[in-house]
């Protein structure tokens, strides 16, 4: 595999010391490896047939019950051929000596034999349906709910991209699974046992050449095995590449066509394409060799039936329909066996899936949440403590030793360039990280004590990028705080100024928005993020360069909603722009990860620090 | 979902949408036609076995000649290793031809929706572009690998099965087709259920792939607001009714199987019945019963499997559809027929003439009857109120919407009389959201043109005061982007900033451009742009007077019109309107322009 540039310092920047053989392929480490050595293949494939027994085990009784079904089905499947040949044997001698009645009854069991089939048949489809679909519907709440849980530094190392790929293409071969697999699957391990006894208490002898085949079929599919779990492991990575380049051009769309980038793509694409065909091409070809053999097997074995079977009778040792009806199941022996040989390469390609599936389930939270949390004060004063701080990103260091108190209620406005370390201490603020060292404390609280809805409920962050999920204005507004009134949303818009804007959309607050907001200008999605912050009503609000792409009429409605909003909350602010500092109770000045200055912008100004320097200039430049 | 475009009626469950797929099969018609002949020989040669066995009955054990047994053994040798043979040969070709035809259509597809417009992707969630491109596209490559081979090769398999069992003793033959009579009529009517069954399944899995893209990509707002169970809420009402759907489909699918599992199993009551009073009446010998029951057992599984192969066929002909419905939207940008490149200047002239345009399916025009001309040269600042058209007005220059009235010209060519490779060629933009795509710094700022020397690249980075690249770990060689190293949100603009202005463009359009970045580096920014912008013509989004100040002029906009066109001081000292967005008057106005990073910067 060829490294990339980036992809690995940012793979890295997590990567702890690997205590025990495996933690290279815990999680989703190592996950675009895939021939790998015996002993971590053989735990990956552990790691997913574990995955797999969970989500089957609260289905157990229902699995048994199908069983029986299938058994029961079987049989009057079975009872067809056994029945025509008992016809014949019986009910056509009886009928020339003018005897009706076993043909009336031999038909009559026919035709309840194949009722009794169809109805249990509907009845295993159904079951087995039910099964797959509950199966698939708990692996997509589970994983979807622990992506969410992952913490950010996760989502960063592993792309969108990847994610949904895991979420969709790794789900649906899951599925695929069910779909083609369960029921032939069980259906065809039945058949075979059933038959493979059936010609054994039949005939011991013919049963037994017709069992010959068992060693080469073992060893032909534990050579498909061995083979397969590589490739298929290799078709999961290539789809998710095709997907990663997919959500990448069109979640840019606008910069590709004014870029000209359409040529360009076409040629990535085709070639992860190629590849992703080249990959499914590999594993395709170990099933054109492995079902071929198997049926080979079969008729290799067909053949001495017949041979042995046909001396027999010449012996007089077995009657004619016998033999016939024997053939008849051996083509049922070795038919569902082709029918097993399909189902384990379904299997071996959800296999692959399920391993993907089961490293991201295995990823734990970084920043989990407390088992046995405690409780914020009630009401939140929203006092913040940063208690001997130190953070970085792996090897760098951002914040070295951080000692910050804001009281409850105070508006911090944080001032430094880029790398100065602000937008990290928000983060630390609104626990998307940990410190590596000293305590986030809230009220007294360290917030890696809190439970995720308790904090969540008390420090709130906006930032640069105003995300907007599909759904009205009002349904993004209202994300902030779902259980709120269309007069409480509007409220909120109205306070930041956002009202004129949405008033004049064509449905007002039940308008649309498209795909990612794509017909709100940045600044109108800017305000509708803040309107949700707003109505969140958080005791302490954490804004990054929230007020980036707003104009200035906007801005100042803003910073006026702000006064107010903030007098009563504590508030951290990064902002480029000194219009944010003048309604700020305090200033901090940063620069490398350190705090240089620190007071009112009253006493900065006063003062003879780099924001004096500034200001100065500042007011100069009015004059 | 109301962007899922609903198809028309008449599509809908048809099997015909499949003929979509024949312009994709026919270069590998060589290979399919192999694929069936393989399968309809192996087909074939397992009627062999029988037939073999009916020899061996009738001949070497009816006679007792041991040796006569031989020859059909090695004959059944024979057959039983060309079945294998030709098994492989069958998944041998089919696999090349079907992962091919896969791979074409969903490099057609990739290619084609790249080239839709930018209107287009507005209206339609990712996640179902993406469920079509992936899942869709592997049902097709399913059914072209395996149902619609065993579909042909079954049928065939009926038919020569069934005129053999006429052949063999013609009432018997006959009653066997009459009863195969119901199936077809009851099976055409679930698998016409079954299709519009698997369209809402396929629609619903886009919008769980909507739903799934939208959580993740906006993991930062679910997370910093706590709203994980109100996503999680959205995501599982979906899947819950994804499973509702499946099986409603799997319960269709049951009785599908059950149709044609019992049918056959009647048949051979039918026969039994048939068969014997033939028998009885000396019509029929009881070697050619057992002939006629071995033969119509070879018929079962043919039978049987028509069902689910028939669904599968409906299946794909929904998916098909879904993915027609992307092939056939409509190219609204694109060459005009016959376009040849036409001169520009470098700078060009920019004019906007009675342009009117309206998102379709709205009712307000978002600009109407705007009038502005740039002067080769000439930078123009557009200021408006959020939402008063700017972004869209600049969306024109590049044809990444179309005027719906008027024109826009570029030294009198209309844009849309200009190829779509010079129009984009000449015009370069950065957009107010910083687009970075995975791949080396060089390669994003040399997004637009490729061939861009270091030396120009090296320009660009300083005119956007992207320095900073030259301390990333692997220099400009270093991956960005989603999946490399995260960048600064001024990072990432002042990228995309010198992404627009690398190789002096004859046209430069710029929104907002200058928003993330603290206003130490906006100042340094400005200085170098002034330079570029002194010998290219320009439209510039404009929320801040010191970007303002980089225009010869401004254009105010006001709901969809411009209102004023004058110079800076002109507007501030003449319209209100003007004065209210931008005044340095205003007291916080003034205040924006001040620097602050600059105070940790020293």
């Amino acid at each position: 595999m060829t490294t990339t540039p980036g992809t690995g310092a940012a793979v890295t920047t997590d990567a702890g010391a690997p205590a025990d053989a495996h933690a290279d392929w815990r999680g989703v480490a190592g996950e675009d490896a895939d021939d790998l050595d015996a002993s971590a293949s053989s735990f990956l494939r552990g790691r997913s047939r574990r995955l797999l027994g969970e989500l089957l085990r609260p289905h157990r009784r229902a699995l048994w019950q199908l069983l029986a079904v299938i058994v029961v089905q079987n049989l009057a499947w079975l009872a067809g051929p056994l029945l025509i040949g008992l016809g014949i044997e019986v009910a056509v001698p009886a009928l020339l000596d003018d005897d009706p009645w076993p043909l009336v009854w031999i038909t009559a069991a026919m035709v309840a034999a194949a009722v009794l089939d169809t109805g249990l048949r509907y009845r295993f489809l159904l079951g087995s349906g039910r099964v797959g679909q509950a199966v698939l519907l708990t692996l997509r709440r589970r994983v979807f709910t622990h992506v969410q849980g992952l913490p950010l530094s996760f989502h960063e190392r592993y792309t969108s991209g990847k994610t949904i790929s895991r979420l969709t293409s790794d789900v649906e071969a899951l599925a695929e699974l069910f779909d083609e697999g369960l029921d032939g699957l069980l259906t065809a391990l039945f058949s075979v046992v059933s038959i493979g006894v059936l010609m054994l208490v039949l005939d011991l002898p013919l049963g037994l050449v017709a069992l010959l085949g068992l060693p080469a079929l073992y060893l032909v599919g534990r050579w498909f095995q061995r083979s397969s779990t590589v490739a298929y492991r290799r078709t999961r990575q290539t789809i998710a590449a095709l997907i990663v380049q997919f959500t990448e051009t069109f979640g840019g769309i606008r910069a590709v066509q004014a870029f000209r980038r359409e040529p360009r793509n076409d040629a990535l694409h085709a070639e992860l394409n190629e590849a992703n065909r080249k990959a499914h091409h590999h594993a395709f070809w170990l099933i054109a060799v492995f079902v071929p053999s198997v049926t080979m097997i079969g008729n290799l074995v067909t053949v001495a039936v017949l041979g042995y079977g046909a001396l027999r009778v010449m012996d007089g040792d077995l009657e004619v329909g016998f033999l016939l009806s024997f053939l008849v199941y051996l083509r049922r022996f070795f038919d569902p066996l082709q029918d097993i040989a399909m189902f384990y390469n379904s299997y071996q390609s959800a296999s692959a899936a399920l391993e993907k599936l089961s490293g991201v389930l295995e990823e734990r939270s970084v920043v989990p949440e407390p088992a046995d949390p405690q409780p914020l004060p009630s009401p939140v004063a929203g006092e913040l403590v940063f208690d001997d701080v130190r953070f970085g990103y792996g090897a760098a260091t951002v914040l070295p030793q951080l000692d910050l108190t804001v009281p409850a209620g105070q508006t911090v406005a944080l001032v430094g360039a880029t790398g100065a370390g602000k937008s990290t201490l928000a983060r630390l603020a609104a626990r998307f990280y940990d410190p590596v060292a000293g305590q986030v404390r809230l009220d007294g609280v360290p917030l890696d004590r809190l439970a995720d809805a308790d904090l969540r409920r008390a420090v709130v962050m906006v930032t640069q990028e105003s995300f907007l999920f599909s759904g009205s204005i009002a349904d993004n507004i209202s994300f902030g705080k779902p259980e709120a009134t269309r007069a409480g949303i509007e409220q909120a818009a109205r306070a930041i100024g956002a009202d004129t804007f949405i008033q004049a959309l064509p449905e007002g607050y039940d308008t649309e928005v498209a795909k990612r907001g794509g017909r709100l200008s940045a600044g109108q999605r800017q305000l509708v993020s803040f309107a949700r912050a707003f109505l969140a009503d958080p005791a302490v609000l954490v804004l990054d360069e929230a007020t980036s792409s707003l104009d200035v009429p906007s801005e100042v409605l803003v910073q006026r909603a702000l006064q107010t909003l903030l007098a009563d909350r504590t508030a951290l602010i990064i902002a480029h722009r000194l219009s944010t500092v003048e309604i700020a109770d305090r200033v901090l000045v940063m620069e490398a990860g350190r705090v240089v200055e620190d007071g009112s912008p009253a006493e900065l100004v006063g003062g003879t620090g780099r924001f004096a320097d500034l200001h100065r200039a500042w007011a100069d430049s009015l004059v | 979902m109301t962007e899922t475009a609903a198809p028309t009626a008449d599509t809908r469950g048809r099997l015909s949408a499949l003929a979509r797929l024949l312009p994709f099969a026919r270069p590998y018609r060589g290979l399919i036609a192999l694929t069936f002949t393989g399968a309809l020989l192996a087909s074939l040669t397992q009627l062999a076995v029988p037939l073999i066995a009916r020899a061996v009955v009738d001949g070497p054990i009816a006679r007792g000649d041991r040796a006569g047994l031989i020859p059909l053994l090695a004959l059944a040798l024979v057959f039983g290793v060309a079945e294998a043979a030709l098994f492989f040969l069958r998944r041998w070709a089919m696999n090349i031809s079907s992962l091919q035809i896969e791979r074409d259509l969903r490099d057609t597809l990739y290619q084609r929706l790249q080239r839709l417009p930018v209107a287009f992707h507005d209206g339609w969630s990712s996640g179902q572009l993406l469920s079509r491109a992936t899942s869709d596209v592997s049902t097709i490559r399913r059914f072209v690998g395996f149902g619609a081979v065993f579909l042909v090769v079954n049928l065939v398999t009926c038919a020569v099965v069934g005129a053999l069992l006429v052949a063999t003793y013609w009432p018997l033959g006959v009653a066997v087709l009459v009863t195969c009579l119901p199936l077809t009529f009851f099976g055409l009517r679930l698998e016409k259920r079954y299709n519009a069954e698997s369209r809402q399944v396929q629609d619903e899995q886009g919008e769980l792939a909507t739903d799934v893209e939208e959580a993740v990509q906006g993991i930062r707002v679910v997370k910093s607001l706590g709203r994980s169970g109100l996503v999680f809420g959205r995501y599982d009402r979906k899947a819950l009714r994804l499973q509702d759907l499946q099986l409603r489909k799997v319960r269709t699918l049951a009785l599908i199987w059950c149709l044609f599992e019992f049918q056959p199993q009647l048949t051979l009551a039918v026969i039994l019945v048939g068969g014997s009073l033939a028998v009885g009446s000396g019509a029929l010998t009881v070697g050619g019963l057992v002939g006629f029951v071995a033969l119509f057992t070879v018929l079962l599984w043919p039978i049987l499997s028509l069902g689910f192969l028939l669904a599968q066929a409906q299946e794909t002909a929904s998916a098909c559809d879904r993915i027609g419905e992307l092939l056939d939207a409509p190219l609204t940008v694109t060459d005009a027929p016959g376009v040849r490149p036409a001169v520009v200047g470098s700078p060009a002239r920019l004019r906007f003439e009675h342009v009117g345009f309206r998102f379709p399916g709205t009712g307000d025009p978002v600009l109407s009857d705007v009038d502005l001309e740039v002067q080769p040269g000439e930078t123009v600042a557009l200021v408006g109120a959020t939402g008063s058209g700017k972004t869209t007005m600049t969306a024109l220059v590049a044809r990444l919407y179309d005027v719906t009235a008027g024109r826009v010209t570029l030294d009198g060519h209309d844009v849309r009389d200009l190829p779509l490779d010079q129009l984009r060629t000449v015009v370069a933009s950065a957009f107010e959201e910083a687009t970075l795509f995975s791949m080396s710094v060089r390669e994003n700022v040399t997004l637009g043109r490729p061939g861009a020397g270091d030396a120009e690249v090296t320009e660009a980075l300083q005119v956007a005061q992207a320095d900073f690249v030259h301390d990333l770990p692997w220099g400009l060689d270093t991956r960005i982007g989603e999946q490399g190293l995260s960048l600064s949100g001024g990072q990432r603009q002042r990228l995309a900033l010198a992404r627009a202005v690398l190789g002096r463009p004859s046209v430069l359009v710029l929104d907002d451009p200058l928003s993330a970045l603290d206003v130490h580096t906006e100042a340094l920014v400005e200085r170098a742009l002034r330079e570029v912008l002194a010998e290219t013509t320009a439209l510039v989004v404009a929320h801040r007077a010191s970007t303002v100040l980089l225009a010869d002029r401004v254009a105010l906009l006001e709901d969809g019109r411009i209102t004023a066109v004058g110079r800076h001081t002109d507007l501030l000292a003449q319209v209100p309107a003007y004065r209210a967005l931008l005044s340095s008057e205003s007291e916080l106005a003034g205040l924006t322009d001040t620097d602050l990073s600059e105070v940790g910067a020293r």
